[in-house]
């Protein structure tokens, strides 16, 4: 086996260095009745010439682009990525480092986490931002924890249109504890309704997220002053981030913590995962963080170096008390987003998302055109959501036939919207696949 | 001796991002535009952020000077105790970035995804026979995250009995991680120590285990890189009382193919696939975490479950006892593919050698420094081995200095000061990935530095000298953080 | 870390069993840590205190105090009323290194209990006491 090193003659001259016969004599101290008593009974090994084969034909049955034109996003996103970015993502120096314990072994991916860091904090607006949590689902659900930590308080109110799967994760990590989520409903605009706040106190936070999982962009700004003329921390969720090249960013419209998803800048969809949790918040709160931290620092001889820091938050070195169990980033996804925003650039992010928009808005206006109903009014980016006459599920298989695959059907995830779908349009998509569709769908 | 690992090497400045580049340069290819540009309210467009403009040279010379400036298991021998620092196959890296996997969104349709499907309930059966465990979920997307959906798993189960339990034990060797997990879910951690052999008795668990107690957390091999040889009746005890057995698989890497965890009472078991499954650790994460459980424990496992239907493979929501969801979609399915690219390419018999081999590695190591470092247990070990600094402690040497010393010599230091109940612990897990002669080299460099503190003290505390940055000052980077540029 | 005869243990506060030193100041004292448990702790960078008018049973958790890599809880070792605490810390935590005894103090308390002033031990008490632990 080409990853195992040992010859015959090594192992025996070792075991003689241990003092026992055979291999199975290291493990004397294993009980009888621990053993297993067969062998393992899994596939004979494939030499890497069948292993590519048999994962080259595993692969081959999935609907990809560009054979495929997939319309969808809620929450996983097409973009281009450049290939500078899988080459320098690829270098084993990155890819093969640990947790950066040994600073001084460890600068290149500090540096980078710290350059993370700044340009998520760039990006959202906020005063600072930790090395990465799992995915924006998690990222949510440790923004909740980390507001009822800080207000000491027991109830959140989330809104119905935050990604229904964030909010479902959310509940498996609020299930064990005394915590009440109140879910704001939605209004027919597409915005989340806040009505049902004038009546609850005792928050420990109010959560969005914009644009919401309809595409529509929340009004912060609003949503920010009744949360804090309620006391609660604002929290806003994103699956988009690079709708903040565009639009206001959440920080400058009063988010005490923005968190969201970071697959958009630079990682593939991978069927969901690898993902990228981002997460900042206001600086005053920094110690109620969960996750890691570089932190900027010189060495013995006055030299600029990093290292992690605010290490007494982490289960670690706090155990129980610590702000979350949290021991991992997603430090390689971090890297790629930060190699993807300095590619991209201030001017080029701009107008990225502002192509991302315009894609979008002309496949809005395409269906429009077509007789279809798009469901809410609110400015959108990225997403919205058609409403087909009943009987859309045909269509919906015919264009499959055609390697079509068009919107997410809503009902799965609100009963009420049957015959509705949530259409996605990124850069990647050409006006000629656009107008594909809408001839597919008229059809 | 061989000549050292450790050398200079030309190794280049880089700026911060930001003080690179110009306005108006651009690292980015952008695509045609081929629609008008439409009305978008000035009340919702902001500046746009404050990121630099910088060429695709700019982009790649800066991260290719970055990186180094980093160690990987790929630069050299990276014994990092708990951490299962392996290889890292190359031919893993390839099949994950297959456009049918890297490319796939996760709500297509299942019949357009059939492969990756596959895939996953096929390493779901290949983890269930390595552990022997009955069922196994890859949703958590890392081991502490496993941890989490177990804690949360053995919650709901109690729960369902209509009991509330308010505590958990915790051996005092556990990683952190596990008494925090236990916390979120309102568990309170009591503490058991390992007794002279560096073990749990199944006296001191029988001790505090009562009806209150939700279960135990074991580590096993435990982090002192011990069998915990009194699990079958500690988990006796515990099941007695209605408990249950969560076990931390960290260090699985010393025992596939040979111990059935199945069989040892463990109803709950976590891996990392970033350890013993070879896929990167990549500075950090992404990991996976799979979490293996015992039959009657199965309803209770996150949402959606892959499974097979008519032959064709669905994800069913259908469970309604789940906990729920740990993770927006499936879980880091790009690591995934890489464990099981590891575990076909490996194939039953060379599993089980891994673990002979990890064993050997670190029963040669912890033989041949024996009286050079001082051994916090003079046992055999399993697939890692605790030295301590005690020797040193007379030229007032700690264990901190030891270690970067090492870096001089080309090694990565192994980890240190855990666990917590060795004062001063170097804790050494050298692999079956590592070759005899590299062994011998790190053995050597081992000497050296012990030689050093005798003869030299200073070279330790003035160590590392070879490194990018000499030792760092981290209390001022904790006393006023600066953490963003 | 210093040796047991180099630590500086004034004979004008008391001590506690939990390494922290109190003064009486008239109807109020003062509480720190020790010269010892700040020598342990080591480079001391953030220290996490209560807010007056906090009230605390003797016993009980008042703060934690922080160096890079470890978290030491605070332990109130006579019960009362928090009066003011010292802010200075906030910006400047290396005062409990410096100045353990002065500059580096803590919080001011008012005693609910004066008996259990009485109940600290002397500066010799504590010695044997550290001399038992090493």
């Amino acid at each position: 086996m080409r990853y195992l090193p040992h010859t015959n003659e090594d192992i025996s001259s070792m075991l003689q260095v241990i003092g026992i016969d055979t291999l199975d004599g290291l493990f004397s101290n294993i009980p009888e009745d621990c053993r297993r008593a067969g062998d393992l009974n899994l596939p004979k090994p494939l030499s890497e010439w069948e292993l590519n084969d048999h994962m080259s034909k595993l692969a081959g049955n999935t609907a990809v682009s560009p054979e495929y034109k997939v319309f969808m996003g809620a929450g996983s996103y097409e973009h281009f990525i450049p290939e500078s970015i899988s080459y320098l993502l690829s270098r084993s120096e990155f890819a093969t480092s640990y947790t950066p314990y040994q600073p001084e072994m460890s600068q290149g991916t500090l540096q980078a986490i710290y350059e993370y860091q700044t340009l998520t904090a760039r990006l959202l607006g906020m005063e600072v931002a930790n090395a990465s949590l799992y995915d924006g689902a998690s990222a949510l659900a440790e923004a909740l924890l980390m507001a009822i930590r800080i207000t000491r308080r027991k109830k959140i109110a989330v809104s119905s249109l935050i990604h229904p799967l964030y909010r479902r994760v959310v509940q498996t990590y609020l299930a064990p504890t005394d915590c009440r989520i109140l879910e704001l409903s939605y209004l027919k605009n597409g915005r989340t309704d806040l009505t049902a706040l004038d009546e609850i106190d005792d928050l420990a936070a109010v959560a969005v997220q914009s644009p919401n999982f309809f595409g529509c962009i929340e009004n912060l700004q609003a949503i920010g002053k009744k949360t804090h003329d309620k006391d609660a921390l604002f929290i806003t969720s994103f699956t988009e981030p690079l709708a903040y090249g565009l639009l206001k960013n959440p920080g400058s419209l009063g988010a005490d913590i923005a968190c969201g998803e970071g697959q958009s800048l630079g990682i593939p969809r991978s069927f969901g995962g690898p993902a990228l949790g981002m997460f900042a918040s206001k600086m005053k709160y920094v110690r109620n963080m969960s996750g890691r931290l570089v932190g900027k620092t010189k060495d013995m001889d006055g030299k600029k170096g990093f290292v992690l820091t605010l290490a007494t938050r982490e289960q670690h070195i706090r155990r129980e008390k610590a702000t979350s169990n949290i021991c991992t980033n997603s430090s390689l996804c971090a890297l790629a987003a930060v190699m993807y925003m300095a590619s991209v650039g201030g001017t080029g992010i701009r107008e990225l998302a502002r192509l991302n928009y315009d894609k979008s808005e002309y496949l809005k206006k395409e269906f429009k055109k077509a007789g279809f109903t798009i469901s809410f009014d609110s400015t959108t980016f990225n997403e919205f959501v058609v409403e087909f006459p009943a009987g859309f599920e045909t269509k919906y298989e015919n264009l499959l036939d055609k390697k079509i695959v068009s919107g997410l059907p809503l009902a799965t995830y609100y009963p009420e919207l049957t015959n509705q779908y949530l259409f996605c349009a990124t850069e990647t998509k050409t006006k000629e696949d656009m107008d594909a569709l809408i001839r597919g769908v008229k059809s | 001796m061989k000549e050292s690992l450790g050398t200079t090497g030309l190794i280049l400045n880089e700026p911060m991002l930001w003080e690179k580049g110009k306005k108006g340069r651009c690292g980015f290819s952008y695509p045609q535009r081929d629609v008008e540009s439409y009305h978008l309210d000035d009340e919702l467009t902001g500046t746009g952020p404050d990121f630099p403009d910088l060429s695709e040279v700019d982009v790649v010379r800066h991260f290719t000077r970055l990186s180094q400036w980093n160690f990987g298991v790929d630069t050299g021998m990276y014994p990092l105790g708990s951490c299962t620092m392996k290889y890292n196959p190359k031919t893993n890296e390839r099949q994950a970035r297959l456009e049918g996997f890297s490319g796939a969104h996760p709500l297509l349709p299942t019949h357009l995804s059939q492969g990756v499907l596959k895939l996953m309930f096929q390493l779901e059966g290949f983890l269930s026979d390595i552990t022997g465990m009955d069922a196994v979920t890859l949703q958590p997307a890392a081991g502490a995250h496993g941890e989490l959906a177990g804690m949360l798993i053995i919650h709901a189960f109690h729960k369902s009995k209509c009991l509330h339990c308010s505590k958990i034990i915790v051996p005092d060797t556990a990683h952190g991680t596990n008494p925090a997990s236990a916390a979120l879910c309102g568990y309170r951690s009591v503490p058991v120590k390992s007794n002279e052999k560096g073990v749990l008795s199944a006296e001191a668990v029988a001790e505090i285990m009562d009806e209150d107690t939700a279960g135990i957390m074991i580590t096993n091999p435990n982090t002192l890189g011990l069998f915990e040889e009194n699990v079958k009746k500690i988990a006796e005890i515990v099941h007695s009382k209605g408990g249950l057995v969560y076990c931390d698989g960290a260090n699985m890497n010393a025992v596939m193919g040979i111990v059935h965890m199945g069989e040892i009472g463990v109803d709950v078991l976590h891996l990392n696939l970033h350890k013993t499954f070879s896929t990167p650790h990549g500075g950090g994460g992404p990991g996976s975490g799979p979490l293996c459980v015992k039959k009657d424990l199965e309803t209770f496992l996150p949402v959606p479950r892959v499974v097979k239907n008519n032959n064709r493979y669905l994800l069913s929501e259908n469970f309604p006892d789940s906990i729920g969801k740990m993770h927006t979609f499936y879980g880091n399915v790009g690591v995934m593919i890489k464990a099981y690219s590891y575990i076909l390419s490996m194939g039953p018999d060379n599993l089980k050698k891994a673990s002979q081999l990890a064993v050997l590695n670190a029963n040669y190591i912890q033989k041949k420094l024996q009286g050079i470092f001082h051994l916090a247990y003079d046992r055999p070990c399993m697939h890692e081995c605790i030295f301590s600094d005690k020797l040193q402690k007379a030229q007032k040497i700690t264990t901190l200095d030891i270690v970067k010393r090492l870096m001089d010599y080309g090694f990565h230091p192994p980890t240190i000061y855990f666990p917590l109940v060795v004062n001063g612990a170097i804790m050494i897990e050298p692999t079956e990935t590592e070759s005899k002669e590299n062994l011998d080299l790190f053995i050597e460099a081992c000497k050296a530095v012990a030689n050093e503190a005798q003869d030299n003290p200073d070279l330790l505390r003035k160590a590392p000298t070879r490194c990018k940055v000499r030792r760092l000052d981290e209390t001022t980077a904790a006393r006023h953080p600066c953490l963003t540029g | 870390m210093k040796e047991i005869d180099e630590l500086n243990l004034p004979d004008d506060v008391r001590y506690a069993e939990d390494h922290e030193w109190i003064r009486s100041e008239g109807d109020k004292v003062r509480i720190g840590i020790n010269d010892y448990a700040q020598d342990q702790l080591g480079d001391i960078v953030f220290v996490e205190l209560p807010q007056s008018g906090d009230t605390f049973e003797k016993g009980e958790e008042f703060g934690t105090v922080e160096s890079v890599k470890a978290v030491s809880e605070l332990y109130i070792p006579i019960g009362g009323e928090i009066l003011s605490v010292n802010t200075a810390l906030e910006e400047s935590p290396d005062l409990v290194n410096q100045s353990p005894y002065n500059d580096g103090w803590m919080i001011e308390v008012k005693p609910s209990n004066s008996a259990e002033l009485e109940a600290l031990i002397t500066r010799d008490a504590y010695l044997e006491m550290l001399k038992g632990l090493k």
